[in-house]
């Protein structure tokens, strides 16, 4: 097995910065913003968008979490997985909600966050912004706002770790030794 | 994490401890103004249910439905058990139509095990009561009350470490005071059992409680919680007991009793309640008595249970 | 015609080594034998023990004929080693009268694998509140001597009184199912903490004790034989010994799953496991092997019990009590008793045939010239894991599938002719034809006149 560091921290710090931008000048602003995380990474991501975008533009949007365990079309494949909590802290009828995730795989998980949020209520406007989309889609979703685009084989992992669950900022990506 | 729920005695502490974690996921869930989940959907499951029992069928099916699964419910009572059909025969019949999991209520002890252990059928089983051996979903919602009061928003992850709970009644016959001897032992927490010596089963000694002959001592004793459980009169006439005041007075949470108790003593009941015999109205109907939040806790408990037997079957096999 | 067998070469149970000539179905000789025979049978490291003789089997006909038939109960019988078999009287009609005994016996003499020697019912109907016709069955082609409520417990004191004086007319025995009516209503499994965790009603020792108790009692106040049905507790050992000791005139059996099975098997919910007595704590089962070694205990008897699969594949409470025990009996006491040093091969002899023969007051006189050759030819060294082709009755409730088991019936010889051969069952029609050749031959008694002396 070898790995190979393809983000540093700064590389993240930036990345996070720009996809902040890119929010606010895609909504002119951020009026009616809600950020949704998916547990895990993907909530800790957001409260960094949202530090991010307050640091821009002076505004604190509203941040929560939605996880998405109970909607996965996978759960009879998978081990048990245990559900994290569901935090949706304003209605998010009328708003743009952007979902933010770690990794861009397949594509199930966002679509699993899709159905979640129609049980919550009616958004104007649903975003999606990633850490890191490695391609490999399976259904007909995309990005709206990404840090990088790594494409990968299937064979490997990526790997993204954030300082506050893992202790470091950094994106890698491992595969079988030759 | 687990095939089938048939004992809390199968429960390791992480397990009962992640189902317990399970249900207050639930519980978030069922706040929300549209209640129901995608987790079982596709998924049918058959209620059966050999003994009359609306609020334990009622507290499943509510949860399979909030986890939009497909539900039959099947009453021994006018099916083809009442014409004579096996056990056996009815099972099979069942596994031949593909139903998906099996939420069994049985007047036999053991009935859940053998469908769980024997060829009959290879899906998941739930036991909702058999006989006078378990209770264990019954148990779980006790534990989740018990947790959720004990420690609020922080009781993730935790168990009933240090909690002392007194159980008083017929334990001799009563499934929820197995299973819930077994849990609480689980989750750390001390079981005291008070009850005649005639509805005290042989070999206890055994098992991992105190016993006591008298509830006036015991509760002069500094205790977290009180569970009473529900005493059914025909054992009077099976010679276990006097009559009912004898009992009541020995062994009842009376309204003088209920008095002595201090209003931090959680007080639980299975239900249904006999008033006025092994529980005063004042204790039953108290801000420190559990007993609705029991009821409503049902669901999540049941939820979690649903969810974990259910999903995760093909990794497993 | 006459016929003669030589079994050469067997070991006798007190370990020497001899010839067994057999003419006619009777024991001409045991020693050193060099006449011509018709045929040989080699017994090169095989024992042979006088023929197997149970007390206590149920063969369920009539009235239950999709459990078991005096045909299929008796081949169950020869496969495990026996010749002679006791029914019990808990059939449909009951054995409570000379018609149904004899009924019994002379199916039993039709099929030919062993002899069938009814026991009758205490009481009329095994209602017990009315005696049952004793001395007609007593009197009867029959000659019943054993009588039994079997399934059943004589619960009343003054009826017990009745029955045990009554039989003394005609040196008859009372078999006591003890069981006290009271303390076992619902009961499922031994008393105790595995059947408190299983949710099962418990079956107290003091059920079976306190009968027992008081039969002593009755027994020795009225001089009476009283023989105790499948005692299962270290409590019963006791008292029958202090009995016997005090010089009552007691009779006790064990089953071999009592010598081996413990409660503990019932956490499966199997209800192979389930039996009546029911399988009692590692303490009973010491006690009862050490009281079957001491003499307190006389004989090993089966309580073959068969029942159909769907009595068995069911929830525990509703199952049938009972496991068939015919074919197992023998390796079970070889592993129980005879391993562990607790008894000799002579001693088998004494529990399984010499004392059955006693207590049910047939004539015995085991491997001696000049005795019917009912002889039962065993390899003591064979092993094998216990399955269903090890059965041969028509009910497959037995709680020793998969249980490496010692011992194999090589030989089963009744009367002279073989009922099983090289561990086979000998088929139906060659058993019954040589069956009537020894009836024809005035060897057998107690047969149906009419039919045969036309």
């Amino acid at each position: 097995m070898t790995s190979n560091i393809v983000m540093q921290s700064a590389d993240v710090t930036r990345a996070i910065t720009r996809i902040a931008h890119e929010i606010l000048e895609s909504n002119r602003g951020s009026s009616n913003l809600v950020l949704l995380g998916i547990p895990t990474r993907g909530v800790t991501l957001a409260r960094r968008i949202a530090a991010a975008i307050a640091s821009i533009d002076g505004v604190h949007v509203p941040l929560g979490s939605l996880d998405v365990t109970m909607y996965r079309d996978d759960l009879q494949k998978q081990p048990l997985r245990e559900p994290a909590p569901t935090n949706v802290p304003v209605d998010i009828e009328h708003a743009t909600v952007v979902l933010v995730d770690d990794v861009l795989y397949s594509g199930r998980t966002v679509r699993a966050a899709l159905d979640a949020l129609t049980d919550l209520g009616r958004p104007d406007v649903v975003r999606l912004a990633v850490l890191v989309d490695r391609g490999h889609r399976e259904l007909p979703i995309r990005a709206d706002y990404v840090g990088k685009n790594l494409p990968s084989s299937s064979g490997e992992r990526v790997n993204v770790s954030l300082s506050e669950t893992d202790g470091v900022d950094s994106v890698d990506i491992e595969r079988e030794a030759p | 994490m687990i095939p089938h729920l048939i004992s809390t005695r199968d429960l390791s502490r992480e397990q009962a401890i992640a189902l317990l974690d399970i249900s207050a996921d639930m519980a978030e869930s069922g706040a929300r103004e549209n209640k129901k989940l995608p987790a079982l959907r596709g998924k049918t499951i058959v209620n059966l249910f050999y003994e009359d029992s609306t609020r334990t069928r009622i507290s499943f099916e509510v949860a399979e439905k909030r986890l939009s699964a497909d539900v039959i419910n099947f009453s021994a009572k006018g099916s083809s058990v009442a014409k004579g059909e096996s056990f056996k025969d009815t099972i099979v019949t069942l596994r031949e139509m593909g139903v998906d999991g099996v939420v069994i209520r049985h007047p036999s002890s053991g009935a859940p095990h053998l469908l769980a252990e024997r060829d009959w059928i290879d899906v998941p089983v739930i036991n909702a009561g058999d006989g006078t051996h378990e209770h264990p979903t019954q148990a779980l919602l006790d534990a989740y009350t018990l947790r959720a009061k004990r420690w609020g928003d922080s009781a993730r992850s935790k168990g009933l470490d240090g909690l002392r709970v007194v159980i008083v009644g017929d334990i001799l016959h009563s499934r929820v005071a197995r299973s819930n001897i077994w849990l609480l032992h689980t989750l750390g927490a001390t079981v005291t059992v008070v009850a005649p010596p005639t509805l005290l089963p042989p070999g206890l000694s055994e098992w991992p409680v105190s016993v006591s002959y008298d509830l006036d001592a015991v509760l002069a004793q500094p205790c977290d919680a009180v569970m009473m459980l529900r005493v059914q009169s025909e054992r009077m006439r099976a010679a276990y007991f006097p009559n009912a005041h004898e009992y009541s007075a020995g062994w009842g949470l009376t309204l003088e009793r209920f008095h002595r108790l201090s209003p931090d003593v959680m007080i639980l009941h299975p239900g249904p309640m006999n008033r006025g015999f092994e529980i005063s109205s004042a204790a039953a109907d108290a801000t420190q008595s559990l007993v609705l939040d029991q009821v409503a806790n049902g669901v999540f408990v049941r939820m979690a249970v649903l969810y974990s037997v259910l999903t995760g079957t093909e990794v497993m096999s | 015609m006459s016929s003669s067998v030589l079994i050469s070469g067997a070991t006798i149970a007190d370990g020497t080594s001899s010839d067994i000539l057999v003419v006619d179905g009777l024991i001409a000789k045991v020693g050193k034998v060099s006449d011509k025979t018709d045929r040989v049978i080699d017994a090169t490291g095989l024992l042979a023990l006088p023929g197997l003789i149970d007390l206590h089997t149920h063969l369920r006909e009539p009235g239950f004929e999709q459990s078991e038939t005096v045909l299929t109960g008796s081949q169950a019988a020869a496969k495990g080693g026996f010749t002679t078999v006791f029914p019990m009287a808990n059939t449909s009609p009951v054995a409570d009268n000379a018609s149904v005994v004899e009924l019994e016996q002379s199916r039993g003499i039709e099929a030919g694998y062993v002899q069938v020697q009814p026991i009758g019912a205490v009481t009329a109907g095994l209602l017990g509140t009315h005696l049952a016709d004793l001395r007609g069955m007593a009197d009867s082609r029959a000659r019943v001597r054993v009588f039994s409520d079997d399934g059943k417990c004589v619960h009343d004191p003054l009826v017990m009184r009745r029955a045990l004086e009554y039989v003394l007319a005609f040196d008859g025995v009372i078999a006591q199912h003890a069981q006290e009516p009271r303390l076992t209503e619902q009961a499922q499994m031994n008393e105790g903490e595995i059947a408190s965790r299983l949710g099962l009603a418990g079956w107290p020792a003091i059920a079976e004790e306190t009968i027992i108790a008081r039969d002593v009692l009755i027994a020795e106040s009225v001089g009476a034989a009283l023989h105790v049905c499948h005692l299962s507790t270290a409590g019963s050992v006791d008292i029958v010994r202090w009995a016997k000791a005090r010089g009552i005139r007691v009779t006790a059996e064990v089953t071999p799953h009592h010598l081996l099975l413990t409660e503990d098997l019932a956490v499966s919910y199997d209800a192979r496991y389930k039996v009546n007595p029911p399988l009692r704590r590692q303490e009973d089962v010491l006690a009862v092997r050490a009281g079957l070694a001491d003499g307190t205990i006389d004989i090993v008897a089966t309580d073959h019990a068969p029942h159909p699969s769907e009595d068995k594949e069911c929830e525990w409470d509703v199952a049938a009590f009972g496991m068939v025990g015919l074919e197992s009996a023998l390796s079970i006491v070889q592993q129980t008793m005879v391993e562990s040093g607790q008894l000799s091969w002579a001693d088998v002899v004494r529990v399984m045939s010499s004392m059955p023969a006693r207590i049910g007051r047939l004539p015995w006189s085991g491997l001696a010239a000049g005795a019917p050759a009912s002889i039962t030819l065993v390899d003591p060294t064979a092993r094998s894991v216990f399955s269903v082709d090890h059965l041969a009755g028509k009910s497959q409730n037995s709680p020793y599938f998969g249980r490496e088991l010692p011992g194999r019936v090589v030989h089963t010889m009744f009367n002279g002719y073989l009922t099983v051969e090289n561990g086979q069952l000998v088929d139906a029609e060659t058993v019954a034809s040589a069956a009537r050749l020894r009836v024809a031959a005035g060897l057998v008694r107690g047969l149906n006149e009419e039919r045969h002396d036309g």
